[in-house]
């Protein structure tokens, strides 16, 4: 989340799409329904009438998949009707920016597409530039090569008309929701869009992504109180371990893990150390040296030198994509010997669950770490499977609760909040961290003794916690927080700084390139400093009343609340909305007042010193455009792979950049119904943590499907038959409910039925069901490879017998 | 037991007074008086599921979890917990849950249960065996032929971390780097 959840009381509106709060963030309501109180409205755009839904001022119907064609319907009434926060748009977004001559889209495809190698040139879609090497711009945004005006081109298809026979929404629905939220964007109106996996997973996830930021940019509604682009997240520390870099491609704090090419550690400096001549951008990346070179000295300590390229090379250097799907269908080929799963249950999460299993049967060994016997733990004795075929050796660890031991979570609010160890752990259950350091000082002793390959990314890895029971938790935070590694004097403007060896450094402004400080995840620096645990704070204080909390728990960057805040301000530093003001220049005392800012300079009008508001972007202006996004700078309406339409918009009918795997079937004889999957309030994930707990179970006790009432009458199910439903990739049985909260879409003038289901039962557990995820395809987003839960095509028979 | 909801949250309030400075485990208030809670240890937490992150207050009586509840002077949740907020006490108290090192042999129809020495010294083998017989210092690249230092292990992946702490996901990614691994990932793909 770009804000945070208290936040959502700042609301005029609040636009829900791809999201249930209602069902899966119940306790978000509680805000949602303050703003209301406040005269907020609430809009919800879902395929199914949910519970957030039952309390919406609005509800349209959005048919699985199309949600830029919604968006870019709203981004269209917006420009076409005038209701874009103009001076936003032009100062901060980089809508005045010139795009090169060669850019073009004709067809459903933008320009330089290889038809061969399924990809875009992202060089064809640059900026054009000046003689001193920054983009041009024109700041009556008329230029017809202008991000402004493409963007209108672009979008001028998506009339409501057009969006509508996409989206199944009925017309005066759509126009209730555009014109509703559209007029938050007015300078003294904020309005918020919260979303999950509804739109994340999805072939063009990315760019569904990209289209609500879009909108926002439009409406001036990021950095604001009550605005934002907020991502409610689904596990309680998804967003902590995505923070610290638990995928593919990532090193904590966002930083990139090298790829071959990143020869030496000048050359991977070089690639991700965003340049600008623009004295006026932040470019913030630009510190990516000092963040790099922090976390090295983190790992390797004094091993770590600038001789030696502080031991960049003993990090692993990724050369193709090993996203969750490409691993399990390497592991599927019998490539991989061995997993180790911490908390994660693979037979159940991903798509296509029969092949995951199968996959799970190639393996040499397994570790498994959890608080309950899962699927995954069980696989080799799963229904269906003798277990004198399996091979696998499989370790299944018992794993300590979160009240059994001590350590941060950061919510979705990017609130790193501290928990206590209340109790020891149940039986001879264990903290992961004990598991790790275990794992680790095994492992080293291993290649200490013996030797081995390579073994000095083991052998001299620092990894110093301690000497008790199991590794000191509050080391663990210092590190990562980082403390300098020798007396250090740093001048700051009018001030000089003292700092001794061992003293922790308190922002990430002060680390450095040279070694000089770690820091296990910069974004995280200022969290425990010499004034203590700042995650353990609770004092309950809201100087401002926009329910900032500045000194309850500790939120990154900075314990600022509410991120890009330097665009709530006009270029001279006051408030767009002076009622809910997040920061404001105080020109006598050269300061800013409110949440901490986006950065120590003056405002962005400043001549000397004034910075752009989008500082993570070299260019400081947030992208209406995009370089770096791999299908397209704008986001484009393509069908999901399994689809019941015709892509009305273009002859491109998919993403052109998602290759079309084996098992998908768009055979609407077969199949004609969509089929989409979800997440309910008494269940959790893949029920490891609900579907053991009686309470839990009493409550929803089967796996069941929603159908319409017109469905269930055409196939002659009635509420609580068993029911069979199919897919390219298998079949489940679950209990039917006909509920007249599902309703068909009118698609292309077609009615066309959905089938919705939630995806939290499996084969173990109090509570055993079939899991959702035997029926889900193994597609994914072209820019992040997260599957396409949310659409797809199936059958539905009446009576239990699977295939 | 004769009580209103609001003299109930207030007697919550008041134990709640009693951690609300630190958080940390200490006693639940004497002062709260006729509460179920009078005389236990309280401490602070925050709910497992989703990413909300409401606060819960976790009582206790002689090392053992006897109650847990929302926490009142929780900015966030203001003492408000849904439905799966409101069963952690079920996750911290379960028959169900794992209390032993299990392992089951290649081939075998069962679990046997092993000691943390037998499986950590055995599980710290296969990752040194696994590692080492796939581990590639280097690699031609196909596109252009040449040969680039990889470093790098392809025998094992390393899943999850979305139910961890943030220390422990720190020291799980530096664990997996250090080890060469590169097919690390977690529930965020998902």
């Amino acid at each position: 989340m770009t804000n945070h959840w208290i936040d959502l009381k700042n609301s005029d509106a609040i636009f829900i799409i791809g999201c249930n709060p209602a069902e899966n963030h119940p306790i978000s309501f509680k805000w949602i329904e303050k703003a209301m109180d406040d005269g907020g409205k609430l809009i919800v755009a879902d395929p199914r009438y949910t519970r957030s839904a039952s309390k919406a001022d609005i509800y349209a119907q959005l048919r699985p998949g199309t949600d830029i064609a919604f968006l870019g319907g709203m981004i269209n009434y917006a420009l076409q009707n005038n209701m874009i926060h103009e001076e936003y748009v032009r100062e901060y977004t980089n809508a005045a920016f010139i795009i090169n001559e060669k850019f073009n889209f004709q067809d459903g495809l933008f320009c330089s597409f290889d038809d061969q190698e399924k990809s875009y040139d992202l060089k064809s879609w640059a900026y054009e530039n000046d003689a001193a090497g920054n983009p041009k711009r024109d700041m009556s945004m008329k230029d017809p090569r202008c991000v402004y005006q493409l963007l209108k081109k672009h979008y001028s298809r998506y009339d409501a008309d057009m969006v509508c026979s996409i989206t199944g929404t009925k017309k005066e629905d759509f126009l209730k929701v555009a014109k509703t939220f559209c007029a938050t964007g007015r300078a003294d109106k904020a309005g918020t869009i919260l979303y999950a996996m509804g739109i994340t997973q999805s072939t063009h996830g990315t760019q569904n992504v990209r289209a609500v930021a879009m909108l926002q940019m439009l409406l001036g509604n990021i950095g604001i109180a009550g605005g934002g682009v907020n991502a409610l997240r689904g596990e309680s520390n998804v967003q902590g371990s995505t923070d610290y870099g638990l995928l593919f491609n990532s090193l904590p704090g966002y930083l990139k893990l090298p790829e071959f090419a990143n020869t030496d550690f000048k050359a991977y400096i070089e690639k991700y150390t965003p340049k600008t001549k623009d004295a006026k951008s932040a470019n913030w990346w630009g510190n990516t040296p000092k963040y790099i070179t922090s976390l090295l000295k983190a790992w390797y300590g004094d091993n770590a030198t600038p001789e030696n390229d502080f031991c960049y090379n003993y990090l692993p250097k990724w050369s193709s994509n090993y996203s969750y799907s490409k691993i399990i269908e390497r592991m599927g080929k019998g490539e991989v010997e061995g997993l180790v799963c911490m908390g994660m249950n693979p037979a159940m999460g991903g798509p296509d669950s029969n092949s995951a299993r199968g996959a799970l049967d190639k393996l040499k060994w397994l570790v498994t770490v959890d608080l309950w016997q899962t699927e995954t733990s069980i696989f080799w004795k799963r229904p269906g499977v003798n277990p004198k075929d399996i091979h696998t050796e499989v370790f299944m660890l018992p794993a300590a609760s979160s009240v059994e031991k001590e350590g941060s979570i950061s919510n979705s609010g990017r609130w790193a909040q501290w928990r206590y160890k209340a109790v020891e752990p149940v039986g001879e259950s264990k903290s992961d961290l004990w598991i790790i350091n275990q794992f680790f000082k095994r492992v080293q002793a291993l290649y200490t003794k013996d030797k081995g390959v390579f073994p000095e990314p083991i052998t001299k890895l620092a990894w110093n916690y301690g000497d008790g029971h199991e590794p000191d938790v509050h080391l663990v935070a210092k590190e990562i927080n980082g403390y300098f590694t020798k007396d250090t004097t740093i001048v700051d403007k009018d001030k000089t700084l003292e700092f001794k060896k061992g003293d922790q450094v308190p922002m990430f402004k002060y680390l450095q390139a040279d070694g000089s400080t770690t820091s296990g995840c910069w974004i995280y620096c200022g969290s425990y400093t010499k004034e203590g645990n700042q995650m353990a704070r609770r004092d309950a204080s809201d100087p401002t009343g926009l329910g900032l909390f500045p000194k309850w728990s500790w939120c990154w960057p900075l314990n600022r609340r509410i991120i890009y805040n330097r665009a709530s301000v006009t270029p001279d530093g006051a408030p767009f909305n002076p009622k809910r003001p997040v920061i404001a220049w105080d020109a006598l005392e050269k300061k800013w007042k409110g949440d901490v800012p986006d950065g120590p300079w003056p405002p962005m009008k400043d001549a000397k010193e004034g910075k752009y508001p989008f500082i993570m972007l070299a260019e400081g202006h947030g992208r209406l455009y995009a370089l770096d996004m791999k299908d397209g700078p704008f986001p484009e309406h393509y069908e999901p792979m399994e689809s019941p339409a015709r892509n009305q918009l273009s002859k491109v009918q998919n993403n052109p950049l998602v290759k079309i795997p084996a098992n998908i079937s768009s055979d609407l004889v077969k199949f004609p119904l969509i089929g989409t999957t979800y997440r309910m309030t008494e269940h959790w994930q893949t029920g490891g943590m609900t579907r053991s707990l009686p309470w839990l179970v009493e409550l929803v006790p089967d796996m069941f499907v929603e159908i319409s009432e017109s469905l269930a009458k055409q196939k002659g199910i009635k509420k609580g038959d068993k029911v069979k439903v199919t897919t390219e990739r298998g079949a489940i049985e679950a209990v039917a409910l006909v509920t007249s909260r599902l309703k068909p879409f009118n698609v292309d003038g077609k009615s066309v039925e959905q089938v919705g289901m939630p995806w939290h039962f499996g084969y173990s557990g109090l509570a055993k069901g079939d899991s959702a995820n035997l029926l889900t395809p193994t597609v994914g987003c072209a820019n992040t490879n997260i599957p396409e839960f949310k659409a797809f095509l199936c059958n539905i028979e009446k009576g239990g017998t699977k295939a | 037991m004769g009580m209103s909801r609001r003299d109930f949250l207030r007697g919550g309030a008041l134990a709640a007074a009693g951690v609300a400075l630190t958080g940390r485990p200490g006693e639940a208030s004497a002062d709260a008086p006729q509460t179920r809670i009078k005389g236990l240890k309280s401490s602070t937490t925050i709910c497992p599921y989703c990413a909300v992150g409401c606060g819960l207050l976790v009582h206790t009586k002689d090392g053992k979890i006897v109650n847990i509840e929302g926490d009142p002077q929780h900015p966030i949740n203001h003492g408000s917990l849904c439905s799966k907020g409101s069963s952690l006490f079920q996750v911290a108290v379960n028959e169900n849950r794992l209390q032993k090192v299990m392992y089951r042999a290649p081939g075998s129809d069962k679990f046997e249960e092993k000691s943390w020495d037998w499986a950590m010294d055995r599980i710290a083998l296969r990752l040194k065996e696994t590692r080492d017989k796939n581990f590639k210092a280097k690699e031609i690249n196909k596109k252009d032929n040449k040969e680039y230092v990889v470093n790098r292990t392809e025998g094992m992946a390393f899943f999850g971390g979305a139910g961890l702490d943030n220390e422990e996901c720190y020291l799980w990614s530096k664990f997996s780097r250090a080890m060469g691994v590169g097919m690390l990932e977690h529930q965020a793909r998902l």
